[in-house]
């Protein structure tokens, strides 16, 4: 990984030219023999390298299968995936992978959870040590590397479990409603601090949620699913500048972009 | 006497409530002491007097004051360091085998799913029938009566290993593994990093069980077939008319069992330290 430059620390480089993801006509069936069903149906689409773009849809719609399906967990029945150029084969440590809650090995301390993908890409100790600690210092746990996963809360567990996927410098993190199961003034934390980790990091982040007010605050581009089988019924573009606050969700473009998304997943239900 | 619950009415004042939870535990501790000094003061009775019902007789029963000498006299008799060690080499052969023939084949069967079609089906037939009764066969099979023993001991240890291991690799959430492989890992990392110390609980768990039926399984085949041995010498104990001695055995075997199975408790909960949090937080 010597092309990429330090990500993490010192001169940041704002426009990587990894991470361009292409779907195509993707369709994927999960479930076993009689409850097998189609949870995607053809879907198209593409994101540009640095973008951060959100996959809103209603609850058991087939997010998660779409961030699986890029991942490279599930197989896809038809159509391709590619990143830079790349066919989707399997899991891949450049496509990084974050989920709700309780991801991390319970069994590893807060470091070697982070500096995990390291040790697996065959990393020394104590190299992979040094950018675990940057890591955590950038997601705010300085002093927390010795402690085991239960030992700390649901934010900052989450705060582990993204520098965690961060460590392998992936050209797409795939967050699958990463903040769903925490109250929601950590959760608004977490999102401020995906962002500054974004601006600084500048990859391709795929999230999913089904919190309309977290797509508008995070995505550059919002992609609305239809229950299943999904397809893509819109794709928003958000012209608002980051970071966003509180007056600007107050503001007219703001409250036409949530109505809009609140039209479209009403009546996809 | 001082229960818990009042120790909670105080509630507010943490010294006097310590304080009294303290006495509690302690008048806790007095009453089980009590209960067990009780016991034998009963047995003592009934042994003295010879108390017969009927279905069950007291009459060649020593009591507890005839164990002390026979205790006394066992520990310093040259065959003790004998029967033990005999006992504990054919445990430790037959267990550890057990172990690592039922951890890798529990690995196997638990991730494996052409594995587990090729290896458990044979091994389900097996699993109802208690070790015990494979004493006439493995006096048949093995030619040597050590080997027989040691192989009772291993069937007695190896379905809990393999059992519990299977359980423990299926029990592994596959959001875990679908983690480590979007990481980067493949192949044996994959078993060593999460699989694993993933299923880690739960083959302690089955070591210990193993662990106790081992101790059963020697205990039964040594009596049979055996020379030397704890058990061998329990049985012994009666043959010659020798009752304290057959108590002190029995006292041996528990203890034996009770400290090798607490011993890998231990073992393992100090190779875990993460374990006891995750329990608590659930």
């Amino acid at each position: 990984m010597n092309e990429l430059p330090n990500l993490v620390s010192g001169s940041v480089e704002t426009e990587s030219s990894f991470g361009q993801v292409e779907v195509k006509a993707l369709s994927v069936e999960v479930g076993e023999a009689a409850e097998r069903f189609t949870a995607l149906d053809r879907l198209n689409f593409a994101l540009s390298p640095g973008e951060f773009v959100c996959v809103l849809g209603p609850s058991g719609c087939g997010k998660s299968t779409l961030l699986g399906a890029i991942a490279g967990h599930l197989i896809p029945n038809e159509g391709q995936i590619f990143v830079d150029g790349e066919l989707v084969l399997g899991p891949h440590r450049n496509r990084g992978l974050v989920f709700q809650q309780h991801t991390l090995f319970p069994w590893k301390r807060v470091i070697d959870n982070v500096a995990f993908g390291l040790k697996m890409s065959g990393t020394g100790r104590a190299e992979r040590y040094r950018e675990a600690r940057e890591l955590l210092d950038l997601v705010g746990l300085h002093g927390f590397e010795q402690r085991f996963p239960a030992q700390l809360s649901g934010g900052m567990q989450q705060r582990v479990e993204i520098a965690r996927a961060l460590i392998n410098r992936p050209r797409v993190l795939l967050m699958d409603e990463p903040f769903g199961a925490l109250d929601a003034q950590t959760r608004r934390m977490m999102q401020d601090l995906v962002l500054k980790i974004w601006m600084r990091v500048r990859t391709t982040v795929l999230f999913v949620t089904h919190d309309i007010d977290e797509a508008l605050c995070l995505a550059d581009r919002i992609l609305v699913l239809s229950h299943r089988p999904a397809t893509i019924v819109a794709d928003i573009t958000v012209p608002l500048a980051k970071p966003r606050d509180e007056d600007m969700t107050m503001s007219p473009e703001f409250i036409e972009i949530k109505r809009h998304c609140m039209t479209l997943l009403r009546n996809s239900t | 006497m001082a229960t818990p619950f009042a120790a909670n009415q105080s509630a507010g004042r943490p010294s006097v409530v310590q304080r009294r939870a303290h006495g509690a535990l302690r008048h806790r501790w007095i009453w089980r002491g009590m209960s067990v000094l009780v016991s034998l003061l009963l047995w003592q009775l009934a042994s003295t007097y010879k108390v017969s019902i009927g279905l069950v007789t007291m009459e060649n029963v020593p009591a507890p004051s005839e164990l002390v000498p026979a205790f006394w006299q066992i520990l310093h008799s040259p065959k003790l360091p004998t029967h033990l060690l005999a006992s504990i080499t054919r445990v430790l052969t037959g267990f550890s085998l057990a172990a690592v023939v039922g951890m890798s084949a529990g690995l196997a069967i638990g991730r494996y799913r052409a594995v587990e079609d090729m290896l458990l089906p044979p091994l389900e037939v097996l699993r109802p029938i208690p070790a015990v009764a494979w004493i006439p066969l493995a006096i048949l099979m093995f030619p040597s009566s050590e080997a027989s023993m040691m192989f009772i001991t291993f069937m007695g240890a190896l379905f809990p290993i393999l059992l519990n291991t299977i359980h423990g690799v299926e029990g592994v959430d596959p959001r875990l593994i679908a983690t480590a492989r979007s990481l980067g890992t493949r192949g044996l990392s994959l078993f060593t990093e999460v699989i694993i110390p993933g299923a880690a609980p739960a083959i302690v768990t089955g070591l210990s069980i193993g662990m106790g039926t081992a101790w059963f399984c020697l205990i039964s085949a040594e009596m049979i077939a055996g020379q030397y041995g704890i058990g061998y010498f329990t049985w012994q104990s009666y043959t010659l008319q020798n009752y304290s001695d057959i108590i002190v055995g029995m006292l041996l075997i528990g203890a034996l069992g009770m400290l090798s199975s607490v011993l890998i408790k231990r073992v393992g909960l100090s190779l875990m330290p993460w374990y006891r949090l995750t329990e608590a937080r659930r």
